[in-house]
């Protein structure tokens, strides 16, 4: 099989819009990622489309209507917050199958504010009364979870939205752009502990797409120069582990991701130069440094306090602000990922460039539980 | 309130969790007969091994070990704040989330692995219908 490539991406700059549409900001998106390559609708053979808040409502079909109904097909993605990466995904597999040269992948969301997760089911509220479903405190336990194996302290948790808030200054897409230094993330509303309000990512409006091409297509197009290389797609399900049902098991699902993926590439986490990761709670990140193989077991807390994640560092990760100061459109989050390790290794990353980067990863994970990783390579 | 539901037998709160009208409540679980793994709740076939026609059902344990907690302060309006959300493994298997009560919401005073015991309550909350509601929550073993 020959090899695939995003050829085109965007990203809109993530914020509050409510006086718009879901199907106006994905159509948005898409034209500017096909603008990004010169393509039109007529180059494209099908639309992965990648939203939950109005999964039911053929949000792809309606992006059609704002941008041209040209009767291909449209498959609508939901997978919780791994949504935008598995319409990314589904688009790899049909060009990697050879049954399309060239589709178009959107994720897109409106969010509203507050909290997600718990609350809402029939019968008596159990939120608060059986434990806490909301996601901050789904992910506080993660965090916890972490602290008991290997001491991981509540700065070195806090240090992690430092970090990110401080990326997203080189960020103009980011939602904020905003100095966060540690005293004010750990002196921020605590939600639920270990996790203040700066350590949990931010609700907004969003919008990503990428054009995937196979390599005939990619070159006949004249595309290469800027093509990136998918080298890995990798998609899982939480396998069983013995707390699974009350704790998700994001480490599970995302150790075999990463497994997955490096030996699809036959690639390791020592090739990687920068990576993306599923930063929806400070807490999350440093798992995810040890679920990703980019420190050994119970090295995270060391990684983030030598600075060895920050732009600079030995493997910067969340260049773009992550989730935690980006924000976290939810269908949208996989795909502007992958838009910021592509904008990166066609080094056009301005301010927060990772110099010299060849290969990236991108992770995100979603309740339920899955985990999507890709890696992307320089042509 | 309707006046049936003042005389109804409480509901449960949670499937796994057996309301008996003699009082004797219990944690209900399945034990796989094949690979040995115990978890919360009635299963036909075991999410470990895949095993179909192997599941024991039967009653866990009602003492167990801290093994996870948060301090909850932020919930949505109208949920008491702050609360301790804990994950507790109940000796003998299975893993159960919920709230632990008399201690005191500071992560300091917190201890992985203390001993806890599983208490039956009222829920303190009633549904739309005014129904009651049995509850389970943990309370340190040393205190219950």
């Amino acid at each position: 099989m020959s090899d695939v490539y995003v050829v085109g991406t965007d990203m809109i700059k993530f914020g509050r819009f409510p006086e718009r549409t879901v199907p106006s900001l994905g159509a948005e998106v898409a034209l500017m990622a096909l603008d990004d390559c010169g393509l039109t609708m007529q180059d494209v053979q099908a639309l992965y489309c990648g939203n939950l808040g109005e999964a039911g409502s053929g949000v792809g079909q309606r992006i059609l209507q704002l941008i041209g109904q040209t009767g291909i097909p449209v498959v609508n993605c939901a997978n919780a917050c791994a949504t935008g990466a598995t319409a990314f995904r589904e688009g790899y597999v049909a060009v990697k199958a050879n049954m399309y040269d060239v589709v178009l992948c959107v994720g897109v969301e409106q969010m509203g504010r507050g909290l997600l997760g718990g609350g809402g089911a029939a019968g008596v509220e159990t939120e608060g009364l059986i434990g806490s479903a909301t996601m901050p405190a789904v992910f506080a336990h993660v965090g916890m979870e972490h602290a008991r194996k290997y001491g991981t302290t509540f700065e070195q948790f806090a240090k992690v939205s430092v970090k990110n808030h401080h990326h997203s200054t080189f960020n103009p897409k980011a939602m904020y752009q905003i100095e966060t230094p540690l005293e004010v993330v750990m002196s921020s509303e605590m939600i639920s502990y270990p996790n203040t309000k700066l350590m949990c990512s931010v609700n907004v409006d969003g919008a990503a797409a990428a054009i995937i091409a196979s390599e005939s297509a990619a070159k006949r197009l004249g595309l290469m120069k800027r093509a990136v290389r998918i080298r890995a797609s990798a998609l899982t399900s939480d396998p069983y582990s013995p707390r699974n049902l009350v704790m998700p098991d994001f480490n599970g699902a995302t150790q075999l991701a990463a497994k997955t993926a490096y030996e699809q590439a036959g690639l390791g986490p020592h090739d990687v130069q920068l990576v993306e990761l599923h930063d929806c709670f400070a807490t999350a990140e440093i798992v995810h440094y040890e679920n990703l193989g980019l420190c050994g077991a119970g090295e995270g807390g060391r990684l983030i306090d030598e600075g060895a994640t920050t732009l600079g560092g030995r493997i910067p990760v969340n260049m773009s602000g992550g989730l935690l100061s980006k924000g976290h459109p939810i269908g949208a989050t996989g795909i502007a990922n992958l838009y910021e390790v592509t904008t990166q290794l066609r080094g056009e990353a301005g301010k927060r460039q990772v110099e010299g980067a060849r290969i990236g990863l991108t992770h995100v994970v979603g309740m339920g539980s899955s985990c999507a990783v890709h890696l992307l390579e320089k042509v | 309130m309707s006046a049936a539901a003042d005389t109804a037998a409480p509901k449960s709160v949670a499937a796994f969790l057996k309301v008996s009208p003699d009082g004797a409540h219990y944690l209900a679980g399945s034990k796989c007969g094949k690979c040995g793994e115990v978890v919360v709740g009635t299963r036909d076939v075991c999410g470990k091994c895949g095993a179909r026609k192997e599941m024991a059902h039967i009653k866990l344990a009602n003492t167990g070990k801290l093994y996870n907690f948060t301090v909850v302060h932020r919930n949505f309006p109208g949920v008491p704040v702050p609360f301790i959300s804990a994950i507790v493994d109940l000796d003998g298997g299975g893993t159960l989330k919920g709230n632990l009560l008399d201690v005191e919401p500071d992560p300091a005073k917190i201890k992985f692995d203390m001993p806890v015991k599983v208490v039956f309550r009222d829920a303190g909350r009633k549904d739309k219908e005014g129904n009651s509601y049995l509850a389970y929550f943990f309370v340190p073993a040393n205190k219950a």
